[in-house]
């Protein structure tokens, strides 16, 4: 057993936090600030082959693996959650589908464009009625003149409406006990996206409400065999789950990195604070937690690397570190005191940003689900 | 044309840097990165070979140090370098920067490259002088702490930063030229870059490969001896005098210096 990285990985993981620290850092407060889509800085990490990592030099990705887009997703949110998010469902729920099921013409038409981060690529699974209960999917699909023709709408999705927005892959009911995945490009006319929701954090990444009506895609735009989406989306969650982990570690190892450099610097009663009992407990029960779900996560990205059932692991990982996240963020939040309150430091950030990470891609709740389930519970 | 880029693997900037109290050394234990300043030497060479107005056939990244250093010279190859070349030997530990350089001179002789980059100092010994001693050894032309390069012909036009402004200076080929920080900003290596390094030759070599004389090397053939290093003292917390009064704050601070005999 080994815990120390491949150097290829350890190099990554250097790189990423070099670029968030110095081209992220000094941007975060105002894109969050603003509500502004960091489009420079996807760029330049499609540039840096960041935008499709766990995809193979054929279809235009980095050829990396789970466990190297594992640390860059920690890096990054490390730094900043809203860009983290943005790469990371651009990945694993916007591009992985089409890489996992979509046909040699669908890959050869979309993934170039995907893995280089010239395009962003969305996934729709949530409606109003259909949240953690995602099989309770209303929006209808029906076959008509060789096209599908689309009606219904999708609630919260991610990178749906940014200026490079090149398409969202939908869950639609195509009959009545029947569930597709379709391919919906953007500028199909019918397919409309909302005005962005003001939400407590993730304030550059987009999310919005998307509205189908009328819509239609030719028939060659249904992605896998006709009938399989419940199950393919199944499978697209439970990889997500990694990224999604791996943003709370990278969360919570960042509020805690805050939270260690402003306590050694904060006097208060003639002594630094960080050489108080109770904000040394903080710090060390952090550390412990932080590392115990670093483990998870990669374990989690090396079995799936293996090839190997991962399901389970990544439901624990989520369901950890997404917690990990909140109390981290809370309690750097609180040693920071009431600097903490304030914007101008990264931790108040950090707070409002956090609690997404136990509801996004299956709340704490499902995940709790998924393990009883895999315990045989 | 052949350019060697000389590379060192130091801790970590944002590692706490201490003195081994059993050694009297820095503590080098702990996380390592490839020198900041080499990094901006080996972009001022990529620079020239995609600037075209030199035809830099292959770019070299030239460490000495122990095992881990293959790690600086991984990210070497990540940032652009074509191959890299590791002098690694138990006989070489404790050189001092003398003995350094002379070693590198040795590796570089059987490279013979026409242009030897360098970044002006490493952050651990922050010492500046190996570009020099190297140069030295080489019998070529030495240029510090540059900030810029301009290929004019066949001379390189380089700005150094001086005390009060800069120096342009041109010299001819071969010369050894040590970088600041200034002089541009490093790229990112792609992720394509960081998996194809680990792909790009990579020679090691003995210290008796590199026709090196153990007399001249390793802590024995060093002439400088580490006493007794020892962190600075903590510094007590300082008294804060607020400025409500001027004329009373002067007061009390003239009074605390004097108070320590300090005027
Ligand atoms: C910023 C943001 C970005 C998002 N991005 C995307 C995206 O890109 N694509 C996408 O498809 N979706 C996206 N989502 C949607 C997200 O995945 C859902 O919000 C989430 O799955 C929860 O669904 P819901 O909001 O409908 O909550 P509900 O399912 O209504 O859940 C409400 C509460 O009930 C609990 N609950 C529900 N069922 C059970 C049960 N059986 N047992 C116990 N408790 C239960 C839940 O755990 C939760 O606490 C995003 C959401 C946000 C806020």
């Amino acid at each position: 057993m080994d815990f120390d990285l491949p150097d290829g990985h350890e190099l990554l993981r250097r790189t990423v936090r070099e670029f968030a620290e110095g081209e992220v850092a000094p941007v975060a407060e105002a894109l969050d600030r603003e509500k502004r889509f960091p489009y420079e800085i996807v760029r330049r990490m499609g540039e840096l082959g960041w935008m499709g990592i766990p995809f193979p030099e054929e279809v235009g990705g980095a050829g990396g693996d789970t466990l190297a887009y594992a640390l860059a997703v920690e890096e990054l949110a490390r730094v900043d959650s809203s860009v983290a998010i943005t790469m990371c469902a651009h990945t694993s729920l916007g591009t992985q589908p089409i890489y996992l099921f979509g046909t040699d013409e669908q890959k050869a038409q979309w993934l170039p464009d995907l893995t280089s981060g010239r395009r962003l690529g969305a996934f729709g699974l949530t409606e109003p009625e259909a949240g953690s209960d995602a099989g309770n999917v209303r929006t209808r699909a029906r076959l008509e003149d060789g096209e599908w023709v689309i009606d219904g709408a999708k609630q919260f999705i991610t990178n749906a409406g940014t200026d490079i927005s090149g398409l969202v892959c939908i869950t639609a009911r195509t009959g009545e006990d029947e569930i597709s995945n379709l391919i919906v490009p953007n500028g199909t006319p019918g397919y409309e996206q909302g005005e962005p929701y003001r939400k407590m954090g993730w304030n550059a990444s987009d999310t919005r409400p998307l509205t189908f009506t009328g819509c239609r895609v030719p028939e060659a735009n249904l992605l896998g065999p006709r009938g399989n989406g419940f199950k393919q989306f199944l499978h697209i969650l439970d990889i997500g789950r990694i990224g999604v982990a791996a943003m709370g570690v990278g969360l919570a190892q960042g509020a805690l990195d805050q939270a260690l450099a402003y306590a050694k610097q904060r006097r208060a009663f003639g002594r630094p604070i960080s050489s108080f009992q109770a904000i040394q407990a903080k710090l060390a029960d952090m550390s412990a937690e932080i590392e115990a779900a670093r483990l998870l996560v990669y374990k989690a990205a090396r079995l799936k690397d293996a090839g190997r059932p991962f399901t389970l692991t990544a439901a624990q990982a989520k369901l950890k570190t997404g917690r990990l996240a909140v109390r981290c963020a809370e309690e750097a939040v609180q040693i920071h005191g009431g600097y903490g309150y304030i914007e101008e430091y990264p931790v108040c950030r950090f707070y409002r940003d956090a609690k997404i990470l136990t509801i996004g891609e299956g709340t704490d709740e499902v995940q709790q689900m998924v393990i009883a389930r895999a315990l045989g519970a | 044309m052949k350019i060697c880029v000389l590379v060192k693997e130091v801790p970590d900037a944002a590692v706490t840097k201490r003195i081994d109290p059993a050694t009297g050394r820095l503590d080098r234990s702990g996380e390592k990165n490839l020198n900041p300043y080499d990094t901006h030497a080996i972009e001022a060479a990529m620079q020239l070979k995609e600037g075209g107005q030199l035809q830099v056939d292959e770019i070299v990244a030239i460490t000495m140090g122990p095992e881990s250093a293959v790690r600086a010279l991984h990210k070497a190859v990540s940032l652009g370098a074509d191959r890299s070349v590791h002098l690694t030997d138990e006989a070489l530990a404790g050189s001092d920067v003398a003995a350094t350089g002379y070693a590198l001179a040795q590796t570089l002789k059987r490279e013979n490259p026409d242009l030897v980059l360098l970044g002006q100092q490493s952050d651990d010994g922050e010492c500046y002088t190996i570009g020099a001693v190297v140069a030295d050894h080489l019998q070529a032309p030495s240029l510090t702490q540059v900030i810029s390069i301009e290929v004019d012909g066949d001379v390189l036009r380089c700005e150094r930063q001086a005390e009060y402004g800069y120096d342009t200076v041109e010299v001819e080929l071969p010369a050894v030229i040590s970088v600041g920080d200034a002089i541009n900003e490093p790229r990112y290596p792609s992720l394509k870059a960081i998996m194809g390094a680990k792909k790009k030759p990579l020679e090691t070599l003995s210290a008796a490969d590199a026709g090196i004389d153990l007399s001249r090397v390793g802590a024995a053939g060093s002439q400088v001896e580490c006493g007794s290093f020892k962190a600075p003292p903590a510094k007590a917390a300082g008294t804060i005098i607020e400025d409500e009064d001027t004329n009373e704050t002067v007061e009390k601070i003239v009074a605390w210096l004097d108070e320590r005999k300090l005027i």
